[in-house]
């Protein structure tokens, strides 16, 4: 039914918004390219000038560069592995028959919807605070040493903050996709005299396969650009332990104020994302029904 | 039902989940506790619940002493703004996308899907000097700007995919009939899509609302929202416990509520139509 004037209508219906999604990331990529290629510091203005790969060099001498690599990739797989283990079991158990559903539901995402800087601030003052945090309270009264959380380890504490917001996202998800799972499956292998680790591992696991793996996906584009969180947290520190690839360039750029190393690690954080985007998006192209 | 239920396995179970389910909950349920103690009592050690000082003083302070209203009003422009034009722009695309298909189709929702992908920090720099160079540094309409490109891919998938489940059939239909194109469009077209249209712009509402990154670099004062009014709240020697309390249990609650009642949609528009 489609004919010449309408696939130009819907050409044109498309367009701003493929235009402006094309400027959006085309006009500062080639900005980025340009200036990681520059020598460019705003506290030193009268030095510029062309710095041929110093500032790529510089990066990838950096000490913190491979931390921060270590630290991105270790965020993004604690967060997954924490989400995803925890949300199968919890999404199990709240399918079983249980009085209240609908409000254990709704108990649950909550964390979801809580904005990052808030939930991060309330861990680092309500409970990680080494003096006041009810963590503390709880270790004064068990008679031990308070933890420092966020000094002795940050990115295990940051990992767990993150992991709180997510597991909600993962929980529910892998829910919906349980309730459509058909009980009389699972019942004639009962019947057949499966135990319930063989029925989870060969029937309920195979099923969740597809949600597990848009799990991955959705977390993974969000997981990749945190920074509320460590901001609001440990800025990065102590020193550099929990400088995550993102958070050095935001050091860069704005303490620093180093705008061409800033570049060039954008540049480089650029790279690294469209490798990790390229495998996502083949497989996701499988689980999505365009 | 094929399986008898006991109701001692029922209760077991109802147990166990609640008791999970409070666990996750409680860092939220002992802010919003918190939030109404008296300062004294909210860093009282051991931690007070039955007899700690009940108060509204923080909630009073808070709105009075600092410019709190103003950095909710900003969220309330930006989230809302944001996600209106967002909308705007995204509903002829989705529409056109979900009823004249073309051969590209898939691999431009794809293509916009995968500018998600760049990480933020990478294009701080230009972004923050075009931001200053065209004077949108620090003002509401630059963050509406900013957020509305940057979840567009978003609220274009989600439209995308709640109007394609509504059936073509319904158009050829109304067209036999002699019905105009606006006629169509509004009678026909448009109660089937409201649905849709309101959950992408429930969750996309929420989605800007917590963005923290280019709403903590590109403002200072002026357009400033709640997280990065969270973001810069210090507590030193937890003197402000109750009152950082109460300003979280303020930025959060309007969201947490309207998250409430969008959860169902959550699924389903967070996955693309994968999981429903």
């Amino acid at each position: 039914m489609s004919t010449q004037s309408s696939r130009a209508t819907a050409r044109l219906m498309v367009a701003p918004s493929v235009v402006l999604l094309f400027i959006w990331m085309i006009v500062p990529l080639i900005l980025t390219v340009w200036f990681s290629f520059r020598i460019y510091r705003l506290l030193s203005p009268e030095r510029n000038g062309w710095a041929g790969f110093r500032n790529y060099t510089w990066f990838f001498n950096s000490p913190d560069f491979w931390l921060g690599i270590n630290n991105t990739l270790l965020l993004v797989g604690g967060v997954l592995a924490i989400t995803i283990v925890f949300g199968v079991l919890i999404a199990l158990l709240i399918d079983q028959p249980v009085w209240g559903q609908g409000p254990l539901r709704i108990l649950v995402i909550s964390p979801f919807f809580i904005m990052p800087p808030v939930a991060a601030s309330i861990w680092e003052n309500l409970f990680m605070h080494p003096q006041n945090g009810l963590l503390a309270a709880g270790a004064v009264g068990m008679g031990i040493k308070p933890i420092l959380f966020l000094e002795s380890y940050p990115m295990a504490s940051v990992i767990f903050i993150v992991a709180w917001e997510w597991l909600p996202f993962a929980t529910l998800i892998l829910l919906t996709a349980l309730q459509s799972l058909s009980s009389e499956q699972l019942e004639a292998a009962e019947m057949d005299g499966a135990s319930s680790l063989s029925r989870f591992r060969y029937i309920t696991l195979p099923h969740l396969t597809r949600a597990i793996t848009v799990v991955i996906l959705i977390q993974t584009i969000f997981l990749l650009g945190i920074f509320g969180e460590i901001f609001t947290t440990t800025q990065g520190g102590p020193g550099s332990a929990s400088t995550t690839l993102p958070y050095m360039i935001y050091k860069q750029a704005l303490i620093a104020k180093d705008i061409g190393r800033a570049a060039a690690g954008g540049i480089i954080a650029v790279i690294l994302a469209n490798i990790v985007a390229f495998f996502l998006m083949r497989s996701m192209g499988k689980h999505l029904d365009a | 039902m094929a399986r008898a239920v006991t109701p001692r396995r029922k209760l077991f179970f109802t147990v166990a989940a609640w008791s999970i389910a409070l666990l996750i909950f409680f860092p939220v349920l002992w802010t919003i506790l918190t939030s109404f103690k008296t300062e004294v009592s909210a860093v009282a050690s051991p931690p007070e619940l039955l007899g700690a000082d009940w108060t509204l003083e923080n909630y009073s302070d808070v709105w009075a002493r600092s410019d709190y209203p103003r950095f909710f009003l900003n969220s309330v422009i930006i989230s809302i703004g944001s996600t209106l034009l967002g909308l705007a722009i995204a509903i002829p695309a989705a529409w056109s996308m979900a009823f004249v298909p073309g051969k590209k189709t898939k691999d431009l929702l794809m293509w916009m899907l995968s500018t998600k992908m760049m990480p933020s920090a990478a294009v701080l720099i230009p972004m923050y000097l075009i931001f200053q160079r065209t004077g949108l540094f620090d003002t509401r309409i630059g963050l509406v700007l900013a957020l509305m490109l940057m979840n567009l891919p978003v609220i274009v998938w989600m439209l995308y995919t709640y109007f394609k489940e509504i059936p073509a059939e319904i158009l050829e239909a109304a067209r036999m009939d002699g019905a105009s194109l606006l006629n169509e469009v509004l009678y026909v077209l448009t109660p089937m899509a409201i649905p849709g249209i309101a959950s992408t712009m429930l969750l996309n509402i929420i989605l800007a609302w917590n963005e923290a990154f280019w709403t903590i670099t590109l403002t200072t004062v002026n357009a400033a929202p709640l997280s990065a009014f969270i973001a810069s709240f210090s507590a030193p020697q937890g003197l402000f416990y109750a009152k950082l309390s109460a300003a979280s249990t303020m930025a959060i609650a309007p969201i947490l509520i309207m998250g409430w009642f969008g959860q169902k949609q959550l699924v389903r528009g967070l996955t693309f139509g994968a999981v429903k």
